[in-house]
């Protein structure tokens, strides 16, 4: 008894521990979860962050380019507008844009020169201009962000230009650097840039056009290419750009730099608004031209220097980029002139307060849209676009097509924001295409045709949600040369009636087909049914209900659609060699002038001669002469006379059917201030501004942890296996007794 | 055993020509360098000047795989392949099409690949098991039935479900764990938390079923009989002789997937926001960035020839009647 006794007490105690011990398992893993942290348990940021002048956003390509000479793209000039600082900028709130000085002292004057170097006035006639030169002067004091580039030793050599293995063993990003310092910016670094653009090894995008117009740029690069393929093989890498002239682009002083171009390109000046034309310190390409910098991806391409409101902390686009407040930032002001909606919208508060506002923006990686949704609704992102699967949920459209926030967002004081953007998406037609192509009666009346047919305002309201407006020309809304309203109409699609326009009748469409010697979608010459084929790149889910909506629109006319789905690069090639038929294609404005969309309808721009941006290889002698003449004026009503000729010109040939302009709608917290959507200027951050402890506070009260489906999950389980337990149990003590009895 | 796997290695390396030069025919056929230039230099004012000269400055200028105005052994190896394949069998993966190094992105990437991909690895085998001896331990109950129902249920469900779902209940309704993201060190786990979650419940449909069958396998041996005849009870004949004979196809089919543990989750990190290797080549296959592809093929077939050789030396540890010659 005494003996048995002790083991039913040790197997007491032994139940007594393991229960004792699960119960601290679970005790400290509930404490865990609840004490290790005083924000809500799905916060995906640092503790330490909480209430600091943060701003959260989210990228879902990494840059491919951060260096300005090598960068093209809105999602790299997202990061660059902050850093790098060109002459000029948009001002932020002024619409029409309006271009101001930004480390410029004031706008830069043109100079026209004839062939005998003489000097023309401000109105000179395009043709008597030989070349043009700008003076830009900028302003002193200005300073670098701190950099290693810059750090000298006390014999006043640079200390990180010559690393040896040792010191590069310990470096692996630019901030395991000890030491960093700064320097003014100097006219110098303006003129190295524009020399960059030459360089053979940056592959500059602007290159070609710019060596159209910078004197000299064509002869640089020719120069640096044999110097550079040398280099090369010595397995060098730094071009020493200082030591080789560009004929058009001087250092006049300290301050002081021109730009001589050939002709008469006022456009010159948006380019100087652009990260292609800001400073380089040459001590950077230097720098950064170590091989032992090169081989661990330190390299200029990954990390700006720059004398911009931020500076980029945090290069890991494989996961998060941080650009911090440069502390070298000299502190521009908030701009004090804008509308009276601007006042009203309290987007003058600010105004001359020094900039920025926002000590650092972290960016994080998101591939997918649903993620990055559910973040913003939590309020872990402060801004958001809205993606088809998330439209509904934030929008409502109401019976006169009026744009509302759901009843969701409005409680959750999330405010929208829309702009119609400076794009245009068409459907291009190949004019040297021997059916659909050309200047002729026929092709021109078959063309008309199809654009009457083509409902783009379903096509807008199926496939964008209503995010868009069917286009009327090639230029979009908020680009000098636009008409709105009656004034702006295209009269060959639709017509006038009830103070709107109104797409004309499919009957009317089906009269210009027959005119054009396609009655019933039949060729009255062959009897054969007319057959149209579209080049397109769609491989994505939804694309076929696109497709589909494609074919239905031509099938109004008789006309067999067939959609030739390539891929990418083959649509690409087939669009240089000029063998697609129709295609759909798209421009984003560069700048806001009518010549950055009229050009894409210049003859001697044509994709298949020249590999230029006319991607329908549109040629019409009398628009080309205008847009001639159009470039080099200055916005006027003279201007707009011209432009308005070469839009009756292109509606009357209908080389595209004119598409769509997208309306981009955007959703940012209560918190998140003087927030204007601003298509053309790059530097916005800088003017943003964030209420942090109302982030906080709310942020707390959206996410508050829900325990009990755990819990309730546990207990079914537990009580789902309990019966089978509690079966085996007796089942082995029925085999203990057997064996016993035995 | 050393000569075995010395000749394995050898053997290795005619395959690892072979899907070298597999990756570089399929992605040749679809993408020319001209196309490759295009999609690096961007949509907008792209020279064919530009193209010329990106193609040159990466080789991308040579023939694809015979250079017939080259001299001698040079019409072979003055080409695109040659020169874009010898390096890789020295591990030598050069640079990105983009500029960067690619070894030491690897280098980079492959932790947080293996920071989800060995706790589901481990936590999911545990589970795995628990389960599959909890319906073979109850076998023919309704336990067993309903086990099984379960698992063919959680084995039909897509694993994009899994992560939607899991990112919408736990992340966004409960608000338990963060939707998406990564941080390094200790500050990872929050992240690592739903991820590994779903990779551990979206594989014990399979992992349950395919275990269940192999305890049920050595339940029928005569030795499992015997055992049971000499008076031992069930969960002594399942835990201690059944467990550990089963645990020898177990065993090896992990040892297989080490290896392979470095190249990540190509959906998972791509939804949860993890810079992983998964991630790394999808970014590459969309940018059409042929360095990182081939280097991350090749480096795929010999981590799974590892994996392959690991699994037969892993036999021999495991069942003393086999002998590697």
């Amino acid at each position: 008894m005494e003996t048995q006794g002790i083991v039913v007490i040790t197997k007491l105690s032994a139940r007594t521990q393991t229960t004792r011990i699960i119960t601290l398992i679970l005790g400290s893993m509930m404490i865990l979860l609840t004490a290790c942290s005083e924000q809500a348990w799905n916060n995906p940021y640092p503790d330490a962050d909480a209430g600091k002048n943060i701003l959260y956003s989210s990228f879902s390509d990494r840059p491919k380019h951060l260096d300005p000479a090598r960068s093209y793209s809105s999602n790299e000039y997202a990061f660059l507008g902050q850093i790098y600082e060109p002459p000029l900028q948009y001002h932020y709130l002024k619409r029409p844009y309006e271009l101001i000085p930004l480390t410029a002292t004031k706008m830069p004057e043109a100079i026209f020169y004839d062939k005998q170097g003489r000097r023309l006035q401000a109105n000179a006639a395009p043709e008597l201009v030989d070349r043009t030169v700008y003076t830009i002067e900028i302003k002193p004091g200005i300073q670098y962000q701190p950099h290693p580039a810059f750090v000298k030793n006390e014999q006043g050599e640079f200390l990180y230009h010559h690393l040896n293995e040792d010191e590069l063993s310990e470096i692996f990003t630019l901030s395991d650097f000890a030491q960093t310092a700064s320097r003014e910016l100097l006219a110098a670094d303006y003129v190295y840039q524009i020399k960059r653009l030459a360089h053979p090894g940056l592959h500059s995008p602007i290159f070609g056009i710019m060596g159209q117009y910078i004197i000299g740029l064509n002869d640089l690069a020719k120069t640096l290419s044999p110097v550079y393929t040398e280099l090369r093989k010595q397995g060098k890498h730094f071009l020493d750009l200082k030591q080789y002239d560009l004929a058009g682009v001087k250092v006049l002083d300290k301050y002081r730099y021109e730009i001589a171009i050939k002709g008469k390109y006022p456009q010159l000046v948006y380019w100087l608004s652009m990260p292609f034309f800001a400073a380089m310190p040459e001590e950077a390409e230097r720098f950064y031209s170590q091989p032992g910098l090169i081989e661990k991806n330190i390299i200029l391409d990954w990390y700006p220097i720059g004398t911009g409101a931020y500076m980029l902390s945090v290069n890991n686009p494989n996961l998060q980029m941080v650009l911090d407040k440069n502390p070298n930032y000299r502190g521009d002001r908030y701009p004090s002139d804008g509308s009276p909606s601007d006042a009203a919208n309290g987007l003058l508060e600010d105004a001359g307060k020094a900039m920025p506002f926002i000590d650092k923006v972290v960016y994080n990686l998101e591939k997918e849209t649903i993620p990055v949704w559910n973040k913003f609704l939590q309020g872990y992102y402060d801004t958001s676009g809205i993606s088809s699967e998330s439209f509904d949920q934030a929008i409502q459209v109401g019976n006169q097509g009026e744009v509302n926030l759901t009843e969701e967002m409005a409680a959750k004081g999330i405010k929208l924001s829309t702009v119609v953007a400076a794009s245009s998406y068409y459907f291009g037609f190949n004019m040297r295409d021997e059916v659909i192509g050309g200047l002729s009666e026929r092709a021109r009346l078959l063309r008309q045709a199809i654009a009457i047919a083509f409902d783009y305002e379903e096509f807008i309201s199926i496939f964008a949600n209503g995010r868009g407006i069917a286009a009327q020309g090639p230029i979009p809304p908020g680009i000098f040369g636009y008409k709105d309203g009656k004034a702006g109409f295209n009269p060959y699609v639709y017509d006038w009636r009830n103070g709107q326009a109104e797409r004309k009748s499919l009957e009317e469409a089906k009269r210009l087909l027959a005119e054009a010697g396609y009655p019933d979608g039949v060729d009255k010459k062959t009897g054969k049914p007319l057959v149209l084929n579209l080049d397109i790149t769609a491989s994505g889910p939804d694309d076929a209900a696109r497709l589909n909506w494609y074919r239905k629109q031509f099938k109004k006319l008789d006309i067999q659609l067939v959609i030739r789905n390539t891929m990418y690069n083959r649509f690409q090639d087939k669009m240089h060699k000029g063998t697609a038929q129709m295609f759909i294609w798209g421009w984003n404005a560069d700048y806001p002038d009518p010549e950055n969309f009229l050009f894409l309808l210049y003859g001697p721009n044509s994709k298949v001669d020249v590999n230029g941006e006319n991607a329908a290889n549109y040629q019409n002698k009398a628009f080309d002469r205008l847009f001639d003449q159009m470039k080099n004026m200055e916005n006027g009503p003279k201007r707009q006379a011209v432009i308005d000729n070469m839009i009756e010109i292109v509606r009357h040939d209908s080389p595209w059917l004119w598409g769509l302009h997208p309306k981009s709608y955007s959703l940012y917290h209560a918190w998140y201030g003087n927030s204007k959507p601003n298509l053309m200027a790059h530097n916005t951050l800088q003017y943003k501004k964030i209420n942090a402890p109302q982030r906080d506070e709310k942020r707390a009260q959206w996410n508050q942890p829900i325990t009990w489906p755990i819990w309730l999950l546990l207990i079914v389980l537990i009580a789902g296996t309990l019966p089978a337990f509690v079966t085996y149990i007796r089942k082995e003590h029925r085999v203990e007794r057997e064996a016993d009895n035995a | 055993m050393l000569n075995y796997i010395i000749r394995r290695m050898f053997y290795a390396i005619p395959i690892l020509i072979g899907v070298n030069l597999i990756t570089f025919t399929l992605f040749f056929v679809v993408n020319t360098p001209d196309d490759m230039a295009r999609m690096h230099l961007g949509m907008k004012r792209v020279t064919p000047e530009a193209i010329e000269k990106w193609k040159a400055d990466r080789g991308y200028d040579k023939p694809v795989a015979f250079n017939s105005e080259a001299q001698g052994f040079a019409k072979l190896t003055d080409t695109i392949f040659f020169e874009n394949s010898v390096k890789l069998f020295v591990f030598e993966f050069g640079r990105s099409d983009a500029g960067r190094d690619i070894g030491f992105d690897i280098s980079q990437r492959m932790w947080p690949s293996l920071a989800i991909a060995v706790p589901v690895l481990i936590l999911g085998l545990l589970a795995n098991i628990t389960f599959a001896l909890l319906v073979a331990f109850f076998r023919a109950t309704y336990i067993d039935f309903w086990g099984v129902v379960v698992c063919v249920v959680l084995m039909s469900i897509s694993g994009m479900f899994y992560i939607i779902g899991g990112q919408f209940l736990v992340g966004k309704l409960l608000h338990l764990v963060p939707i998406s993201g990564y941080d390094t060190g200790f500050d990872a786990i929050k992240f690592l938390i739903l991820p590994v979650l779903i990779g551990v419940i979206g594989g014990i449909g399979s992992g349950t079923r395919w275990y269940r069958t192999l305890f049920l396998e050595e339940i029928g041996k005569d030795y499992v009989r015997t055992a049971r005849a000499k008076g031992l009870s069930e969960s002594l004949v399942l835990f201690k002789h059944v467990l550990k004979n089963a645990m020898i196809p177990i065993l090896t089919g992990v040892v297989v997937v080490l290896p392979l543990l470095f190249m990540g989750s190509l959906i998972t990190e791509s939804f949860f926001g993890i810079p992983g290797l998964g991630s790394y080549t999808i970014d590459a296959i969309n940018s059409q960035d042929f360095a990182i592809v081939r280097s991350m093929v090749f480096l795929g077939s010999f981590l799974y020839i590892v994996g392959l050789i690991l699994t037969d030396i892993s036999y021999t540890l495991v069942d003393p009647r086999i002998r590697l010659s």
